[in-house]
């Protein structure tokens, strides 16, 4: 069974426009910044906000339909509802969490079957634990328990990974992906970590200002962005300025605050030239230009932060360019930051897109 | 300037300390052992003491019964209205005790509003425990009404909304995860109301009499006693204060013997 939302109404000052389809055992992630309104669509689903119009189609199964006056409550609807700081119940322990949404049951089989759920997440031993004593890791174990308790008919998780600190995000994303990938239900997920969606989403809208902007796999949107602030969003750098033909048939742009790029895609006026970070290699400032299908900005170096075996700084060059690039590359440079440096890459690596 | 205002905080505390405690602990060093004793003798005292207990009771499980779901309601709902709704709830806070029991009159004695319907149902409510049930009732449940209501709305809503859905409805969520989660509020609610009903005198004395054994509450007792036998008074007026502090501790403890949230 597929999943199918379309919602309009009125949020304060969001407009939200949304319509969505998620067929049966696929994950959608909402991506975009907060306040875009992706959190409401989940509500929508859910049954916690009644928008003005608006259709929810699970299955056969219609839970919302403003035009034809049917709604459903949230308790019929069968959502499995992860909240972003997963809203466990402080006065029950962990198996009296998971077994709360169990009905119809004896005591017993309620507490084996909570046992069976905390079990396969791995975290069986803490049945009998206060919600309030357990880490933030073993808390969005519980609540996922619970969530899938009552086999519900679509998964919504909001921010499940946010509420985490680094070092266990990135077990815990790769533990939820495996869960995700074993539903068979339709999945619709929120997040506003680009990585993040790509990792647990099969496909990802980018929603902003309450409307879907482009939606796509990952490599889809990274490869062909509909605007600089998707660009921005997946994580490339995005620099603005007006584009003009060029020579030998490249596409020159001329920078806001100085500078020229060339690119092999064809455009004219204003653009954002986009480029990611780890395509970008870093120069001296006064060597040679390779030819014409190189781009080439000088300045000086600003932030440099070490993330593993990599390093992350930033090129002050009228528009900032941040650039991605082995620790090794920079021993041998030996840069600190105020140096002049120049930032080169391909014209092939450079995409025009709207602004 | 500093550590000036930190002088005049513990000043000031000093101060109200004293002034509060002063009257209380000046009861017990009044009354010696021998009275304390003499007085539990006196079948007057005893009966008002009984009777307070039992009418406060009484009134208190009426107050939470119906109350929980009023401050409910009133803190999950919005509709036209609401304030004047909650103005009418809170309004018996400000009333005098005077025109509280006046009030209580005009309502449902008999020659009140509803006089005559309670008569043909054969209900007496002036000069019966009843009546002091009520005047209990009547004064004592914006206390509580207030601070359950204030309770609810500060639950996180998100429980709320996990427990929709997860399947519950809105008396399940009610039951099983409001009333547990907000519970050290409502018994502070609970104790506040109490306290208020234990106090009641002016209400009580006019709308239902001080009658010994039927409407004499221990307040009435100790005013009727005070021209009279002012050492008796005295003696039962610690009493009363004993009897107080320990059931709020007890409601303390209770409180604090649920596990942290």
């Amino acid at each position: 069974m597929s999943l199918s939302v379309a919602a309009a109404t009125r949020l304060g000052a969001l407009e939200l426009d949304v319509t969505v389809d998620v067929p049966a055992g696929r994950c959608l992630a909402l991506a975009g910044p907060s306040g875009a309104g992706k959190t409401s669509v989940l509500r929508v689903v859910a049954g916690l906000l009644r928008p003005a119009r608006g259709r929810v189609r699970c299955g056969d199964d219609v839970w919302l339909d403003t035009e034809r006056r049917v709604w459903r409550d949230p308790d019929a609807r069968r959502c499995g509802y992860l909240f972003q700081d997963y809203a466990l119940f402080p006065h029950l322990s962990a198996w009296r969490n998971v077994a709360y949404p169990l009905r119809g049951l004896s005591r017993g089989q309620r507490r084996r079957r909570a046992l069976a759920l905390l079990e396969r997440f791995g975290v069986a031993d803490l049945a009998d634990a206060r919600v309030g004593r357990l880490s933030g890791g073993e808390r969005q174990r519980v609540a996922l328990a619970r969530t899938v308790a009552r086999d519900p008919d679509v998964l919504l998780l909001d921010e499940p990974l946010s509420a985490l600190d680094a070092r266990t995000r990135a077990a815990a994303g790769r533990e939820l992906r495996a869960v995700l990938g074993g539903a068979s239900v339709p999945s619709l997920l929120v997040t506003h970590d680009f990585a993040e969606a790509a990792l647990l989403g099969d496909e990802i809208a980018i929603v902003d200002g309450g409307r879907v902007l482009q939606q796509g796999s990952a490599s889809e949107l990274a490869a062909s962005p509909a605007s600089g602030f998707i660009a921005d969003f997946t994580g490339a750098v995005v620099l603005t300025g007006t584009a003009a033909p060029g020579p030998d048939g490249l596409t020159a742009v001329a920078l806001d605050g100085g500078g020229t790029v060339v690119s092999t895609d064809r455009r004219e006026g204003r653009v954002a030239a986009t480029v990611y970070p780890w395509e970008i290699a870093l120069a001296p400032p006064d060597a040679e230009v390779a030819g014409s299908a190189q781009n080439r900005l000088v300045g000086t170096v600003g932030s440099m932060t070490a993330i593993g075996n990599r390093l992350r700084l930033t090129v002050e060059a009228g528009q900032p360019v941040l650039v991605e690039i082995t620790a090794a590359a920079e021993r041998t440079m030996g840069l600190t930051e105020g140096d002049r440096v120049a930032a080169v890459w391909k014209a092939s690596a450079t995409r025009l897109v709207d602004t | 300037m500093r550590r000036l205002f930190g002088v005049a905080v513990v000043a000031a505390l000093a101060v109200a300390l004293a002034f509060l405690a002063l009257p209380v602990a000046a009861l017990f060093v009044d009354v010696g052992p021998g009275e304390l004793l003499d007085s539990l003798d006196d079948q007057a005292s005893l009966d008002a003491l009984a009777l307070s207990l039992e009418v406060t009771a009484i009134a208190l499980a009426i107050i939470v019964v119906v109350g929980t779901p009023v401050a409910w309601g009133l803190a999950t709902r919005r509709f036209r209205g609401r304030a004047v709704v909650v103005t009418v709830l809170e309004l018996p806070l400000v009333l005098p005790p005077a025109v509280a029991g006046i009030a209580l009159l005009a309502a449902f004695g008999p020659d009140g509003l509803l006089g005559d319907a309670l008569d043909s149902a054969g209900v007496q409510l002036v000069f019966q425990t009843a009546g002091v049930v009520i005047a209990l009732v009547f004064v004592a449940s914006p206390f509580y009404l207030r601070q359950a209501q204030a309770a609810f709305e500060a639950l996180d809503p998100a429980l709320l909304e996990a427990s929709r859905t997860l399947g519950a409805g809105e008396g399940r969520t009610f039951a099983r995860v409001a009333c547990p989660v907000a519970f050290p509020s409502l018994l502070a609610g609970a104790a506040l109301a109490w306290g208020r009903a234990l106090g009641e005198f002016g209400a009580t004395l006019i709308f239902a009499g001080s009658l010994q054994g039927v409407t004499q509450t221990a307040p009435l007792a100790i005013f009727a006693g005070f021209a009279t036998d002012f050492a008796g008074a005295l003696a039962l007026s610690v009493v009363l204060v004993a009897v107080s502090a320990a059931i709020l501790l007890g409601i303390r403890l209770v409180a604090r013997a649920r596990p942290a949230l």
